[in-house]
């Protein structure tokens, strides 16, 4: 194995957001009274930029290497060392985490910078800052860490930071629920992830070879094929587990249902946690284990099922929701679903391609959606909004072209990672026809609600109440400049992945060390082109309804939310009632549960040692009930027949003279008469 | 003084208990300071024990030894190895914080404070002693204070758990005692000595006995004293189904008490296991704690915080939650792997520090509101921020949260008992789901919400309160991000434990 480079300012990528976490922690609240909301800020946002400066620093550290010799590595201390199990605290920086340090710094970055503007009012403007500055340590932890058991620490710390920040306005319980529940969801997808660690590192230590370090497993991976472990191949089976973990993480079937409730967090925190970055550890995961998925077909099999299915169900739901919000979370897990299409068939560069478009749009979608809602006064449902691109005219335009990214809109990023999926859907060996088809209904719903929410929201008259209306205003520079930002990523960051039919892929080259070649098409760029045009023609569809119902007011919604009797609008706006099925099965069936080990110990265990005391007592009570009356009673009856005795004799102590001699008499002549007839 | 660290570290207590015998009744603080004078010394003397302990060699260090009662070979033997090491560490810790944890104690505190420093020497000596017989003279006398701290300063139903934990403790000595007795009738020559009993663990028989029910169960003599001893044991951990008499000792006992209790008590039930049935009884153990002890932790994990989880009370919460904790150190013990058994004696560390935050908190608002109704309370978060801090790093530890000591116990424990049996880690690991349950479920009904109007003014966390919790939430820190710093001292020992039993692993 080579010798990775050791580049010891890898750890201050990670740290220095750490320190600023543990600084405003500390002492932000003294900082923000009696200095000013300015030196929290500063702590706040400074680290972050010096973490993306320095993830450049590695970007070009890396560029200027032979592609064959591409990572960094920075080796801090040992952490873990017991029997054959050894684990460093150690970074490491390749051509795929680079690209992750990169979006998290640099998207990371923008919007701590927003979130100066939009936080601006709030009390507790310190706390918000230590835990998006935390949450910005824990994902770099979890994109940087070198080995497994490291990167699990950044798994469940950015699920604590995410439950951290949707639960930020605790004084209502609808906010902190929403907390709960993406804390333990996500541990049931964390169960299944440290599982898989665990078969991981016991199947390679059977070989000789334990370890958890990713650089160790690929070398030694190969070994694992063939051992099975309940009658499953051990492969398979570890990779099942950890895409558990995934579906937790990148809210997919059957974890999906805390996102949308995770909107109830600042939305700044949406943007960051619940779409940009935290929800794509899971696709980073799979991405970063690549070799291992590519061994097990079956699991690969599974991943792309759920990826699409998951796809198709959420933007189902999009379709009818009202609230700004609810709908862009549905299309994140939308969105994710495609990531995980392509991972499902082994093309890992095209899921984190659209990862990382993603990443651009979708913030940028959520920070503007954060701005209408500023400029809203808080106001959320959509059916309040409209005609809003006239006073907020910077959040509309950056709104609009995010929109037009994620639908798919040709030369924007988001149609050139879109397409790469679904081309690969079709032609990647582990592809076929019907997720390909899958993929495109789903590329066309999203066209239609993401046109709806940009018709409702900014066309149109304005249906906010008067009072809403004065007191529209654009967001200040703060909020709108990473907007712009966002809006130039959300058009480039697509040309550096363009189709084989346009010309190089850069991206793909770039990752081609760690994931590999792309699959050789089995299909031509003529069959390429001819799939693009159609899944444009598809999306543009949706545009044209969304145009006819939204804009033009030609068709009405009732038309369509009537069909079957309306049957199919409800499923969608009650999101098929998972929530309550889920809340009857699980939670219910848990506190069942609970109960009845309560009444166990109530009324079985403590039954039986509170009657063996009980008993005790009562064979004490018989014994001594046996000791006052048996044994107390022959005594006190021989004492009290003594008395009795001597007071009858007592009786014959009368102190008359005459009665003893006569006595004495009668003795005298009973003795004589018997001496005489028996001893003579 | 090195010569004798362990002995000073024992008997320091015992001396202060004197001196505030001869204190005057009416001067508590004179009392108090002067019970933290003499919990002092034992702590300053575990950091230097700390510091000198050779983490290398896997024997027992600081050995001191000399005749007792020579006519039944019994001797003043005490010494540290890697088992005992971080439970000596430990009590020298918790019971210098429960010094400052007992302030608020105004009734009778000349005798509270008295049998408190009893109870020290007891904990210490259990952990420290060699000869069975001082061993089992220490248990006994760290019993009888315990006895008297719940049932003269503890709240309403006092009496009730005082005698079901005096019954408990005593019908597991009972069966101990016979244990020692049978050892050292079968040892030759008769010896208390531990380390000669080890030595001499062939000597007792593993051929089934020939009546009812050990024949049945093809248990020989061995088995016989190795179940006895475990029950003895299993009723400190405790271990199903012979944990009810926790939960009501601990809500009942007063806060350093329950510490005390979950901290120290619970831990000497496993050290127990480790110290006296893993290496006097290895043929025993290889075929009795086989899946048996590992399944009876899973079953620990679960079923403790399923009851949790349906707890109203505060303390009761807690108390459950020790049960859940405690079955990782079972199954970690059970596995017989390097990181198994490891991650068990971690664990009975982190346990300590923990959940001795948790009741500490718990203590804080119950000084306060005088309840411990969980749903009684609500929103002490704007109210109390540093509080909440310092309890949700507490709540999110004993969750076991990645970066926190309780994670890298419970991973070791997990990972471990995944090569032997793969089934009882995937339900131990179950466990953290619902674990992550109740915790959060008891975060969001206390601290979080809208405040409850009745506690508006409630007043900070004081320092007092801050000085007895934050060594403990830095030990769970560090040991979170730096676990070496304690698993280096146990390692060697514990490894050379399990290469006495695995051999006999069928």
């Amino acid at each position: 194995m080579e010798h990775p480079i050791q580049t010891d300012y890898l750890r201050w990528i990670v740290l220095l957001p750490l320190l600023g976490a543990g600084w405003n922690g500390l002492l932000g609240a003294q900082l923000q009274k009696r200095v000013g909301k300015w030196l929290v800020s500063l702590f706040a946002c400074a680290p972050v930029v010096f973490s993306f400066l320095l993830s450049l620093a590695a970007f070009f550290g890396l560029l200027a290497l032979k592609p064959e010799e591409r990572f960094l590595t920075d080796r801090v201390y040992a952490w873990l060392s017991l029997g054959s199990l050894h684990v460093d605290v150690a970074f490491w920086v390749d051509p795929l985490s680079a690209v992750m340090i990169l979006v998290v710094t640099g998207i990371g970055g923008l919007i701590h910078i927003y979130s100066i503007g939009y936080m601006h009012e709030d009390r507790s403007y310190w706390r918000y800052f230590a835990f998006l500055n935390l949450f910005t340590f824990a994902m770099l932890l979890l994109v940087t860490a070198d080995n497994l058991l490291l990167m699990f620490i950044g798994w469940e710390g950015v699920g604590l930071c995410s439950y951290a920040l949707i639960g930020f306005w605790y004084q209502d319980h609808v906010n902190t629920r929403a907390g709960n529940k993406a804390f333990i969801v996500n541990r049931v997808g964390d169960f299944g992830f440290i599982l898989g660690i665990f078969l991981i590192f016991w199947s390679l230590d059977q070989q000789g070879h334990g370890t958890v370090a990713f650089r160790e497993i690929a070398t030694f991976a190969s070994l694992l094929q063939g051992q099975e472990i309940w009658g499953i191949g051990v492969v398979t089976l570890a990779t099942l587990f950890l895409f558990l973990g995934a579906t937790g993480k990148s809210a997919q079937i059957p974890l999906y249902v805390w996102l949308p409730d995770a909107m109830q967090g600042p939305t700044p925190v949406s943007a960051l946690i619940h779409a940009a970055t935290m929800v794509t550890a899971g696709v980073y995961m799979i991405a970063r284990l690549n070799f291992l998925f590519s061994m097990a077909p079956v699991t690969l099999e599974v991943v792309a099922s759920v990826g699409v299915a998951t796809a198709l169900l959420a933007a189902t739901i999009a379709l009818t929701q009202t609230d700004i919000k609810r709908v862009l979370a549905y299309s994140t897990i939308s969105q994710l679903g495609y990531m995980f299409l392509a991972a499902g068939v082994a093309a890992y560069g095209a899921a984190i391609f659209h990862l990382m478009t993603h990443a651009f749009f979708k913030a940028c979608l959520f920070l503007g959606s954060g701005s209408v809602i500023h400029a809203m006064g808080g106001e959320q449902d959509m059916r309040k909004m409209g005609g809003l691109s006239r006073s907020l005219p910077w959040t509309f335009w950056t709104f609009t072209i995010a929109v037009l990214a994620i639908a798919g809109t040709p030369l924007t990023a988001g149609f050139f990672s879109k397409d790469e999926i679904l081309w690969q859907a079709f032609s990647s060996p582990h592809g076929s026809s019907w997720l390909w088809l899958l993929g495109v209904a789903g590329a066309g719903m999203t066209a239609f609600y993401m046109f709806r929410q940009l018709f409702l929201v900014f066309f149109g008259e304005c249906r906010a109440d008067h009072h809403v209306q004065e007191h529209l205003h654009e967001s200040p520079k703060v909020m709108t400049l990473p907007l712009v930002v966002l809006a130039v990523g959300s058009i480039a960051a697509g040309w550096i992945g363009l189709p084989g039919i346009f010309g190089p892929n850069l991206f793909a080259q770039w990752l081609e060390p760690v994931l590999g070649a792309a699959h050789e098409a089995h299909g031509s760029g003529a069959a390429e082109g001819t799939l693009m045009v159609f899944s444009v023609g598809v999306a543009a569809f949706g545009f044209y309804l969304a145009y006819l119902i939204y804009y033009r007011r030609a068709l009405a919604p009732e038309h369509f939310s009537s069909l079957a009797g309306g049957l199919l609008y409800r499923l969608s706006y009650n999101k098929y009632y998972i929530d309550e099925i889920y809340q009857f099965v699980f939670i219910r069936g848990t506190l069942l549960l609970a109960r009845i080990g309560v009444w166990i110990d109530q009324y079985i265990i403590d039954f039986i040692v509170d009657g063996s005391a009980r008993t005790t007592a009562l064979v004490s009570w018989v014994n001594g009930l046996f000791d006052n009356y048996v044994i107390d009673g022959i005594v006190n009856q021989l004492a009290d027949s003594t008395f009795a005795a001597g007071d009858k004799f007592r009786k014959v102590q009368t102190g008359n003279i005459n009665s003893y001699l006569y006595v004495i008499l009668g003795a005298v002549i009973v003795a004589i008469i018997v001496k005489l007839r028996y001893w003579s | 003084m090195t010569d004798h660290v362990l002995t000073y570290m024992t008997f320091f207590p015992l001396a202060g208990m004197v001196v505030v015998l001869l204190l005057p009744r009416e001067r508590h603080d004179l009392v108090r300071w002067a019970s933290a004078l003499f919990t002092l010394p034992p702590l300053l003397l575990a950091v230097w024990l700390y510091r000198n302990f050779d983490p290398v060699n896997p024997g027992l260090q600081f050995v001191e030894k000399a005749a007792w009662i020579p006519a039944y070979n019994i001797n003043y033997f005490v010494a540290v190895d890697g088992i005992s090491i971080s439970m000596v560490l430990l009590t020298a810790l918790l019971t210098f914080l429960c010094i400052f944890a007992s302030w608020g104690i105004d009734k009778g505190v000349k005798g509270y404070f008295a049998l408190f420093l009893l109870l020290d020497t007891g904990m210490m000596g259990v952990f420290v002693a060699l000869d069975f017989f001082l061993f089992y003279i220490f248990w006994e006398v760290m019993l009888l204070p315990m006895y008297f701290l719940i049932g003269i300063w503890g709240g309403p139903r006092r009496e009730y758990a005082a005698i079901k934990f005096f019954l408990y403790t005593l019908f597991g000595s009972v069966l101990m005692l016979l244990a020692i007795l049978a050892l050292y009738f079968s040892s030759e020559p008769h010896t208390f000595d531990m380390t000669q009993l080890i030595a001499q663990s062939s000597r007792y028989g593993t051929t089934p006995l020939h009546f009812w029910p050990f024949d049945h169960l093809r248990w020989g003599f061995q088995h016989v004293v190795w179940m006895a001893l475990f029950i003895g044991f299993a009723i400190k951990i405790p271990a199903f189904p012979f944990h009810t008499w926790l939960p009501d000792a601990h809500v009942e006992a007063p806060t350093a008490i329950s510490v005390i209790l979950a901290g120290i008590l619970l831990k000497m039930g496993a050290y127990g296991i480790l110290r006296i049935n893993y290496p006097m009884l290895p043929e025993a153990t290889a075929d009795l704690a086989y899946y048996f002890l590992g399944a009876l932790g899973t079953w620990n994990i679960i079923y403790g915080a399923l009851c949790a989880m349906a707890q109203k009370d505060f303390k009761k919460l807690v108390a459950y939650s020790s049960v859940s904790h405690m079955g990782y150190v079972m199954l970690g013990m059970a596995s017989f792997t390097p990181q198994g058994i490891s991650g068990a004696v971690l664990q009975m560390f982190n346990h300590g520090t923990i959940t001795g935050m948790l009741f500490l908190l718990v203590g804080v608002i119950y000084d306060r509101a005088h309840h411990r109704d969980i749903d009684g309370f609500g929103g002490l978060a704007a109210v109390m921020p540093v509080y909440t801090g310092v309890s949700v790093l507490a709540f999110f530890a004993s969750m076991g949260l990645p970066g926190l000591s309780g994670f890298i116990s419970e991973v070791l424990v997990l990972l471990g008992a995944w090569q032997k049996y793969p089934l009882l880690s995937a339900l131990g690991a179950s466990g953290v789901i619902l674990t992550a349950g109740y915790l959060l479920w008891t975060i969001q009904r206390v601290y979080l919400g809208a405040t409850n109007e009745k506690y508006k003014a409630m007043p900070e966390i004081n320092g007092r309160e801050l000085f007895t919790l934050v060594p403990l939430g830095i030990i769970v820190i560090i040991l979170g991000v730096y676990p070496n710093a304690l698993l280096d001292l146990l390692r060697a020992s514990l490894d050379q434990l399990n290469q006495l039993v695995i051999p006999h692993l069928s």
